[in-house]
C-alpha cells in the first residue's frame, strides 16, 4: 500500500482500541467499563443518531421483510398470469405487474430474504476467510506477514466487480458462486483491517504476560488477540453488508447470478432493460428497493463507525468499483 | 526522492506480478479446454491434438504462464477466440472509448465536486450543506445499474427524449453524436465518485476557513470571494486533487456496468463480451491490462501529492 503520510482517511487503518484482559479474563474497554456494557452504550448511542437511527429503521424493515417476506406477500411472486401482463400500478398491484403478469410488489418483498441471505453469507464468508490472515500476518510479521500483504495488493488492484466477474466465470454462475465471490473479494480488506489491530495489540501488556507465561502461538492469536479485534470488525462488517448487497445484485444484473424467475433484485432490473418506457415501474421500484436497503446498511455502519471510533472519519470508499 | 519513487515503482511490479500468476491461475481453472472451445464437439482426437500442440496447450502449466506473460509484457498479446481477431489493436480501441468516458467524468467530478463541496463548506450546518450531503450520500448508495436505468427512462425517452439513450459514434464520423451518447454514461459514472470529492472539498474548505491566514486576510478587509477563492480554495485543492487521481483506476472498475447498461463500446463491456463467451485470451488480457491501468494511475497519484505537497516526508 502507500508509504506516504496522507492524510486522507484510510479505509485500511483499523479503529483499534486496545482492550485490556485482566488475568481472570475480565474485558474492559479503554474507558475500563465492562465489554458488554461497551456494546450496550453502543446500542443507546444508536439510538441518540439521528442518521444512524434512520439506517437502523430501514434495516430492520429490511430485516423484517427477509424472515417473513414469503407468508405477507399478496401475490405469490413466481405464478405468472399472463392476462395480467404490464398492468400499471394499482390497489391491486401496487407496484404493477411484469411482462409475465408477475405481482411486482409481492417479488420485492419475497426477494428481500434472498438480498439478506446472499449479502450476509458473503460477509460472513469474507470475515471467515481473512480474519485469520490478518491475525497470522499481524501476528508474525516478517516474510509471512510481507507475502500475505502483497497477495491482497494484488488481488486489490483489480476493481472489485472485475474480480467478482472473473471468479464468477470460472467457477460457473450460480448463487452459491457469487457468495463465493463476493467473499473472496472483500476477504482482503477484512484481512488488512484485522492485521492492522493485531499490529496495534501484539506488543501490548496483556499479550506480552501471555508470551512469559510460554503460551502457544494459536492459543495468543485466537484467545488473547482475536476477542479484541471484534469491534473493528464489526464496523467493517457493517460496512460490508452494503456493499455486498451493492456487488451482488451488480452480478445478478450482469446476468451472472440467480437465474430466472427468482424474485432476485437485480435480476428483476435486468429483465426490465427490455420494457424501460413501456413499463418503467418494473426499473423504478426494484431500484428504490436496492437503493433504500443500500443507504440504511452505508447509515448504519457510518453511525456505528462513528460511534465505536469517532477519530475515523467517513470512510473513503474508492476501490469499490461498482 | 528517487529512491522512493523506485521502491514504489518495484512494488508495482511485484504487485503485478502477482496479479498475473493470479489472473492467470484463476482463469486456469475454467472447465473446458481451449482447443475444444474453438473446434466444437464434434472433433477427432487427432485434430485437438494437432491444435493443442500449435497453441502450446501440451505444455506444463508454469511454461504457458511463461509465455503467456512474455508476450503480455511484449505486446503480443494473443488472437481472440471468438472473434478470430488479434486482441490487441480491438483492446487498445476499446481503452480509448473508455478513456473519453472516464476523463469526461472525471473532468465533470473536478468541477461539480469541487463546486459543490466549497459551496458546503463555507454553508457549513445550514440547509444547503445538509442537502448536498444527502445528495453525496444518495450518489455512494446507488448502485450505478440502478442510477443508470433510470437516468434512460427519465434522459432517453421515458420523459424527456434528450439524449440518445445507448450506443457509440466515433467522434471522427459524428461529434455530436458522439458527444450526445457520452453524456448520460458519464452522468452515471459521476454520481459514484462525487460524494468522495464533496466531502474532501467541504472538509478541507472548513479546515483552511478556520486557519491563520485565512482570518488574517479577512481581518485586512478582502471581500469574502476574494477570501475563498484566493486564499482558501488553493491550499483545499491538494487533497481533492488527490482524491481524483486515486480514482482513476477505480472508474475503469465501474465502466464495466456503465458500457453494459449503455452498450458502450469501451473496456468493461469487452470483459462481459469475453465473460459471457469464455474468451480465454481475451478475458487475461483486458483483466491484466486493467490492473496495469489502476497500479500506474495510483502510482501517479501517489508520486503526485509528494510532489504537490513537500510537507510530506516520505519513509
Amino acid at each position: 500500500m502507500s508509504e506516504l503520510t496522507v492524510p486522507t482517511p484510510d479505509a485500511n487503518r483499523s479503529p483499534t482500541r486496545p482492550v485490556i484482559t485482566s488475568e481472570t479474563g475480565d474485558q474492559r474497554g479503554p474507558t475500563g467499563r465492562p465489554f458488554g456494557g461497551r456494546f450496550r452504550r453502543l446500542g443507546e448511542d444508536i439510538l441518540r443518531t439521528p442518521s444512524a437511527l434512520v439506517g437502523l429503521a430501514i434495516v430492520g424493515i429490511f430485516l423484517v421483510l427477509a424472515a417473513v417476506g414469503p407468508y405477507v406477500a399478496p401475490h405469490s411472486a413466481t405464478e405468472m398470469v399472463i392476462t395480467d401482463k404490464f398492468a400499471r400500478p394499482s390497489l391491486e398491484h401496487p407496484f404493477g405487474t411484469d411482462a409475465f403478469g408477475r405481482d411486482v410488489f409481492s417479488r420485492i418483498i419475497v426477494g428481500a430474504r434472498l438480498s439478506f441471505l446472499l449479502a450476509a453469507t458473503a460477509t460472513l464468508f469474507s470475515i471467515v476467510l481473512g480474519t485469520p490472515l490478518g491475525l497470522i500476518a499481524g501476528y508474525s510479521r516478517g516474510w509471512i506477514d510481507e507475502v500475505l500483504m502483497r497477495l491482497t495488493d494484488a488481488l486489490l488492484a483489480l476493481p472489485s466487480i472485475v474480480l467478482a466477474l472473473v471468479i464468477v466465470t470460472t467457477l460457473g454462475s450460480s448463487l452459491i458462486n457469487v457468495i463465493l465471490a463476493v467473499g473472496i473479494v472483500y476477504a482482503p480488506r477484512i484481512a488488512r483491517v484485522v492485521r492492522s489491530g493485531t499490529l496495534a495489540l501484539r506488543d501490548e501488556e496483556f499479550v506480552q504476560a501471555a508470551r512469559a507465561r510460554g503460551e502457544s502461538g494459536r492459543y495468543i492469536i485466537f484467545s488473547e488477540i482475536l476477542p479484541n479485534t471484534v469491534a473493528p470488525l464489526i464496523v467493517e462488517a457493517s460496512i460490508r453488508m452494503g456493499f455486498a448487497i451493492l456487488l451482488a445484485t451488480s452480478l445478478s444484473f450482469l446476468g451472472l447470478g440467480a437465474s430466472p424467475p427468482a424474485p432476485d433484485w437485480g435480476l428483476m432490473i435486468n429483465e426490465a432493460r427490455l420494457h424501460l418506457f413501456r413499463a418503467p415501474w418494473l426499473t423504478i421500484f426494484p431500484s428504490i428497493a436496492i437503493a433504500l436497503t443500500i443507504v440504511g446498511f452505508n447509515l448504519l455502519g457510518d453511525g456505528i463507525r462513528d460511534i465505536l471510533d469517532p477519530r475515523r472519519v467517513w470512510a473513503e470508499r474508492k476501490s469499490e468499483g461498482v | 526522492m528517487p529512491s522512493f519513487v523506485l521502491r514504489r515503482l518495484g512494488s508495482l511490479l511485484v504487485t503485478l506480478l502477482l496479479l498475473s500468476v493470479i489472473v492467470f491461475g484463476i482463469t486456469q481453472l475454467l472447465p473446458g479446454n481451449v482447443a475444444q472451445m474453438i473446434l466444437g464437439p464434434y472433433v477427432t482426437e487427432e485434430t485437438q491434438a494437432a491444435l493443442e500442440q500449435r497453441l502450446g496447450l501440451d505444455e506444463p502449466v508454469w511454461r504457458q504462464y511463461l509465455t503467456w506473460l512474455g508476450g503480455f509484457v511484449s505486446g503480443d498479446w494473443g488472437e481472440s477466440l471468438r472473434l478470430s481477431q488479434e486482441i490487441r489493436p480491438i483492446l487498445l480501441l476499446r481503452l480509448q472509448n473508455s478513456a473519453y468516458l472516464a476523463l469526461s467524468s472525471l473532468l465533470g467530478v473536478a468541477v461539480f465536486g469541487i463546486g459543490l463541496g466549497v459551496i458546503a463548506g463555507m454553508r457549513r450546518n445550514r440547509p444547503a450543506d445538509h442537502l448536498i450531503s444527502i445528495f453525496a450520500f444518495l450518489g455512494i448508495s446507488i448502485p450505478a445499474f440502478v442510477s443508470g436505468s433510470l437516468l434512460i427512462i427519465v434522459f432517453a425517452g421515458g420523459v424527456w427524449e434528450m439524449f440518445p439513450g445507448s450506443g457509440y459514434k466515433p467522434p471522427s464520423e459524428d461529434f455530436t453524436g458522439w458527444l450526445t451518447r457520452l453524456i448520460l454514461p458519464t452522468i452515471t459514472l459521476m454520481l459514484l465518485l462525487l460524494a468522495y470529492v464533496i466531502r474532501m472539498t467541504r472538509s478541507s474548505i472548513i479546515e483552511v476557513l478556520s486557519a491563520n491566514y485565512v482570518r488574517t486576510a479577512r481581518l485586512k478587509g478582502a471581500p469574502e470571494r476574494v477570501v475563498v477563492l484566493h486564499h482558501a480554495l488553493r491550499n483545499a485543492l491538494l487533497p481533492t486533487v488527490t482524491v481524483i487521481a486515486m480514482n482513476i483506476g477505480w472508474i475503469l472498475g465501474s465502466v464495466v456496468i456503465v458500457e453494459e447498461i449503455f452498450a458502450y463500446p469501451g473496456v468493461g463491456s469487452l470483459i462481459l463480451f469475453s465473460v459471457n463467451n469464455r474468451d480465454l485470451p481475451l478475458l487475461q488480457a483486458t483483466v491484466m491490462l486493467v490492473g496495469v491501468v489502476t497500479g500506474v494511475a495510483n502510482l501517479a497519484a501517489d508520486l503526485a501529492y509528494v510532489y504537490l505537497n513537500p510537507r510530506i516526508r516520505y519513509r
